[in-house]
C-alpha cells in the first residue's frame, strides 16, 4: 500500500499531467491522444486528495460517484476496489473518465481547485476503468431475484445504456433497442475513436450485458415498431433515442457536395470507419482546406477529424468570441496543439462553388458583440460591409442538432415541447404518458455524456419506483 | 436474422432477393425503403422494397449491379445472411382511390414502383403501368406487373420488345387520349424522373417520383440525403422518399448522386483487381 502523505505535503504537489501523444505525430493517426496515467502517476495524483469530510466533488458527479472512496482505493493500491466502488453507481466509467467535462463538474468542487489544482478525477477514473480491462477484472452481477417486469429502452446512448444497466442490476427484464448495427449511440458514430477508443465502448456495452441486458439492434423504433405497440409489451418504456436531426445554417450553397453536417462526417468517420476506406466501403470526401462551423465539442472533433484524413488547414469559424467557445477547454487545447486555425467573429453567409458546383470558398461576415441576450452571452451584430472570403474547398456544418421526430410521432400522449423534445419532470424523467419516461438529448437538446447518464440514473430510480408501486403499461 | 430465402437473376446484372425480415415484412407499406450491410466492414446502401410477404416475414429487394457493394450482395447465395438489414424507412405512398392512375417504372425502378402499382389498385384506382428499359433482356418482374395494374404497356429504347420509345413518349401519348389522368408515379434513374416530371408539366397532373439519395443512417440523422423540394431543404429519409416531382430542384439532386464517384471508382477497380473471378468475369458473359 502506497503512503498516506501528510495534508501539508499533498497541498504542495502539483496535479500530474496527462502523457499524451505529440500534436505533430497524432495529427496523422487516429488513436487516442491522452494516453492515460501509469500506477505510479495515479497513486501520486491520488495522495494527493484531502479526503475531506465534506466532499464537495461528489455534489458535481452526475453519476454519483463516490469520489473519495475509489481515490482513497488508489492510494490503497486497492485498483479492484476503486472500480468496483465506481461501478456501483457508474456504468460506463473508462467512457465517462474520458469525455465528461471534469472541469464543469466534480474537479470544478474540489478544494483544491481554488489553487487551479483540483484533483485529476476523470484521469484517475479512466486509470481505474483501463486497469480493471486491462485485468479482466468485472462487476458483481445482480444476486436479487429476476423480477418478472420488462422495461423497453429505446436508443443504446449514454443514456439508454445507464438506465438499462441500473435496472438490471435491480432484476428487472430490460431490453436495449437501437436503429444501427451497432450499439452504443453518440459513443459510436459522434465522438472520434482519437477521443473516444471504439473498443473501450465495445467493452463496457459487453459488460452492461452481463448484468443481463438484452441487446436489439437494426430496430428503428417507430419506424420498425411503434412506441405505441412497444407499450402493449412492455411495462415501462425510456424514450432515449438522442437528439438526431443535424441543423443547417440555411445559407446559399449549402447543399453542394462538399458541404458536410457534423453528423454525417463524423457518422462516416467512426461509426463506418470512412478513414480505413477502401478497406472499409463508406467513402468520405476530404478537402485540403475545411471550414468547420460552430464552436462546440462536435466542431472541435470534426476539425480535428478532417486534419487526420489529410487537410491541410482545418478552420473553425464561429460567430462568437474565445469567450463564448461552448467545447470544453481541452478540447479546443488540442484542436490549437494540432494547428486548427480559429475565426473567431466570423459569420458565413454563403458557401460559393465553381461551375461543377464544388466549393471553393465561404463569404462571411465580421461580427462584433452587443448587449447579452437569452443565453446570457453577448449577443454577435454582423458589421454591415465587413464581407469577407475564406478559401476553402469543404465545409462542415457543427451548429447543433434538433429533434428527431421519428420517435415522437409514433407516440400518442407522450407530449413535445415546440421543438420536439420530450417534457418531462425533472425529478422523475416522466413524461405525459404515465410508464413512459424519456431522458438525454431528446429531452435536453445536444448536452453531454454525463448528462445523458445522469438522466439514465434518475429515470431508472423513477421506474423502479412506478413498478414497484404497481404501475404497468400493460394494464393500460 | 436477414437471411436469404429466394434468390433469381432476373438480368446478367440485376437480381432479385427475399430476405427473412418479419419485424420488417410487419410494418412495411409500399413506398417504403430498407437500408442493408452486406458485411461488417461494408457500406449501408438504401434500396425500396420490391415487395413483401407478411405472413412468411419475407422482404424482396431487386437490385443492379453498378459497383463493388451490389456486386458483393448479387454473389451470396440461397441460406447466407446479410449483416445487417433496417427498415422499413421513409414515408409511405399515399394510396388512395384517386380514379385513373399512371404509374411509370425504368429499369430497376420498375420493383419499385410494383408494390405502389398493387396497392393503388387495391385501392380502387385503374392502374395504367408503363414499364420500360434499354432492351428486352432489361425489362424484369413483367408478369407481377401485369397483375398489380389495370393495364400494362412495356417499352423498350431499341424496340427490341414492347412498343419502340421511352417510358415519356407513351405517357405523353396517353396523357393526350385519356383527360381522366389524376396522379402519376414515376420511378427509375434520375433523369428518367426529371424528364417525366416534365412531360407531365403541360398538363398539371401531380407527379410523384421517389428519390434514391446516398444515405448513411436513413434515420433522418447525417442529412446525406439531403434534397431541395420547392426552396426548402429536405431530408429523403425522413421527408420522403417519395416528393412532388415538379418541386425537386432536379440539378442538385443529380449532382449530389456523383458525390463519391471517384471513391466509388477506386474502390470498385481494387475489388475487381482482387476479385478477378467474380461480377468482371460475369458481367462479360
Amino acid at each position: 500500500m502506497a503512503q498516506m502523505i501528510p495534508v501539508k505535503e499533498r497541498m504542495k504537489r502539483d496535479q500530474v499531467p496527462m502523457p499524451e501523444q505529440d500534436p505533430q505525430e497524432r495529427i496523422h493517426n487516429f488513436r487516442e491522444v491522452p494516453l492515460g496515467y501509469s500506477k505510479e502517476q495515479a497513486i501520486y495524483e491520488a495522495q494527493r486528495c484531502l479526503q475531506c469530510k465534506v466532499p464537495k466533488c461528489r455534489q458535481g458527479c452526475p453519476a454519483e460517484i463516490n469520489i473519495p472512496q475509489f481515490v482513497q482505493k488508489i492510494v490503497e493500491e486497492d485498483f479492484k476496489g476503486a472500480y468496483l466502488e465506481i461501478l456501483k453507481t457508474d456504468n460506463l466509467p473508462a467512457i465517462t473518465g474520458r469525455v465528461c467535462p471534469q472541469e464543469e463538474q466534480c474537479q470544478k468542487y474540489c478544494i483544491l481547485g481554488r489553487q487551479k489544482r483540483p484533483i485529476a478525477i476523470g484521469r484517475l477514473e479512466r486509470f481505474v476503468a483501463d486497469w480493471a480491462r486491462e485485468n479482466d477484472i468485472h462487476g458483481e452481477l445482480p444476486s436479487l431475484t429476476p423480477k418478472e417486469q420488462k422495461i423497453a429502452i429505446v436508443g443504446s446512448g449514454p443514456a439508454g445504456l445507464t438506465c438499462a444497466a441500473d435496472l438490471a442490476k435491480l432484476g428487472y427484464q430490460v431490453t436495449l433497442f437501437e436503429a444501427l448495427h451497432q450499439p452504443g449511440g453518440v459513443l459510436v458514430y459522434g465522438i472520434p475513436e482519437f477521443r473516444l477508443p471504439k473498443s473501450i465502448v465495445e467493452y463496457e456495452i459487453k459488460e452492461i450485458e452481463r448484468l443481463g441486458v438484452k441487446v436489439i439492434t437494426d430496430f428503428v423504433v417507430g419506424a420498425t415498431l411503434r412506441v405505441d405497440q412497444l407499450a402493449k409489451d412492455y411495462d415501462a418504456l425510456f424514450l432515449a433515442n438522442g437528439a438526431g436531426a443535424p441543423r443547417f445554417m440555411n445559407i446559399p450553397g449549402e447543399n453542394l457536395n462538399e458541404v458536410y453536417s457534423a453528423n454525417e462526417f463524423l457518422t462516416r468517420s467512426n461509426l463506418m470507419k470512412a478513414y480505413a476506406f477502401p478497406e472499409y466501403d463508406t467513402p468520405i470526401k476530404i478537402g485540403k482546406r475545411a471550414a468547420t462551423i460552430g464552436a462546440g465539442n462536435v466542431a472541435m472533433d470534426s476539425a480535428r477529424t478532417a486534419l487526420r484524413l489529410g487537410a491541410e488547414k482545418s478552420y473553425i469559424v464561429y460567430r462568437r468570441s474565445r469567450q463564448e467557445v461552448p467545447a470544453r477547454e481541452e478540447e479546443v487545447y488540442h484542436a490549437e496543439e494540432e494547428g486548427v486555425i480559429f475565426n473567431f467573429l466570423t459569420l458565413p453567409i454563403k458557401i460559393l462553388g465553381d461551375e461543377q458546383g464544388k466549393v471553393i470558398g465561404m463569404e462571411c461576415l465580421k461580427m462584433e458583440l452587443g448587449e447579452p441576450d437569452e443565453s446570457g452571452r453577448r449577443r454577435p451584430i454582423p458589421i454591415s460591409g465587413s464581407n469577407f472570403l475564406i478559401e476553402v474547398d469543404m465545409v462542415i456544418d457543427a451548429i447543433g442538432t434538433s429533434a428527431n421526430p421519428i420517435v415522437a410521432r409514433s407516440a400518442s400522449g407522450v407530449k413535445t415541447n415546440k421543438w420536439g423534445y420530450f417534457i418531462v419532470e425533472e425529478n422523475t424523467k416522466a413524461t405525459t404518458r404515465p410508464g413512459i419516461f424519456a431522458g438525454g438529448d431528446i429531452v435536453r437538446g445536444s448536452a453531454t455524456v454525463i448528462s445523458a447518464v445522469g438522466d439514465g440514473k434518475v429515470a431508472a430510480r423513477a421506474i423502479d419506483e412506478f413498478l414497484s408501486s404497481g404501475g404497468s403499461l400493460r394494464k393500460g | 436474422m436477414y437471411q436469404i430465402i429466394r434468390k433469381e437473376r432476373l438480368h446478367q446484372t440485376i437480381y432479385s432477393m427475399w430476405i427473412e425480415a418479419p419485424q420488417v415484412a410487419q410494418s412495411v407499406q409500399p413506398g417504403q425503403f430498407i437500408i442493408l450491410m452486406v458485411k461488417e466492414k461494408g457500406e449501408r446502401i438504401p434500396l425500396t422494397v420490391a415487395d413483401f410477404n407478411r405472413e412468411k416475414g419475407l422482404i424482396r429487394i431487386v437490385f443492379q449491379v453498378v459497383g463493388k457493394t451490389t456486386d458483393e450482395l448479387s454473389i451470396l447465395e440461397e441460406g447466407d445472411r446479410l449483416f445487417s438489414f433496417i427498415g422499413p424507412l421513409g414515408k409511405k405512398t399515399e394510396i388512395e382511390d384517386y380514379g385513373t392512375v399512371v404509374t411509370v417504372g425504368g429499369g430497376t425502378g420498375i420493383a419499385c414502383i410494383h408494390p405502389i402499382a398493387r396497392a393503388l389498385k387495391e385501392a380502387g384506382n385503374k392502374v395504367i403501368s408503363i414499364i420500360g428499359a434499354r432492351s428486352k433482356d432489361l425489362i424484369i418482374m413483367e408478369e407481377e406487373l401485369k397483375r398489380a395494374s389495370s393495364e400494362l404497356i412495356v417499352t423498350t429504347d431499341d424496340g427490341s420488345y414492347g412498343r419502340k420509345g421511352f417510358v415519356t413518349q407513351v405517357l405523353k401519348e396517353l396523357l393526350d387520349q385519356n383527360k381522366a389522368v389524376k396522379k402519376v408515379w414515376a420511378i427509375g434513374p434520375a433523369i428518367m424522373m426529371k424528364v417525366t416530371c416534365e412531360t407531365t408539366r403541360p398538363y398539371a397532373v401531380e407527379t410523384i417520383v421517389s428519390l434514391n439519395s446516398i444515405m448513411v443512417d436513413g434515420t433522418g440523422m447525417c442529412g446525406s440525403c439531403r434534397v431541395t423540394i420547392g426552396g426548402e431543404t429536405k431530408f429523403v429519409c425522413t421527408d420522403g422518399p417519395e416528393f412532388d416531382g415538379q418541386l425537386v430542384d432536379w440539378e442538385e439532386f443529380m449532382n449530389r448522386l456523383t458525390r463519391y464517384k471517384p471513391q466509388e471508382k477506386r474502390s470498385w477497380e481494387i475489388y475487381q483487381e482482387h476479385n478477378p473471378t467474380c461480377t468482371c468475369g460475369r458481367r462479360q458473359e
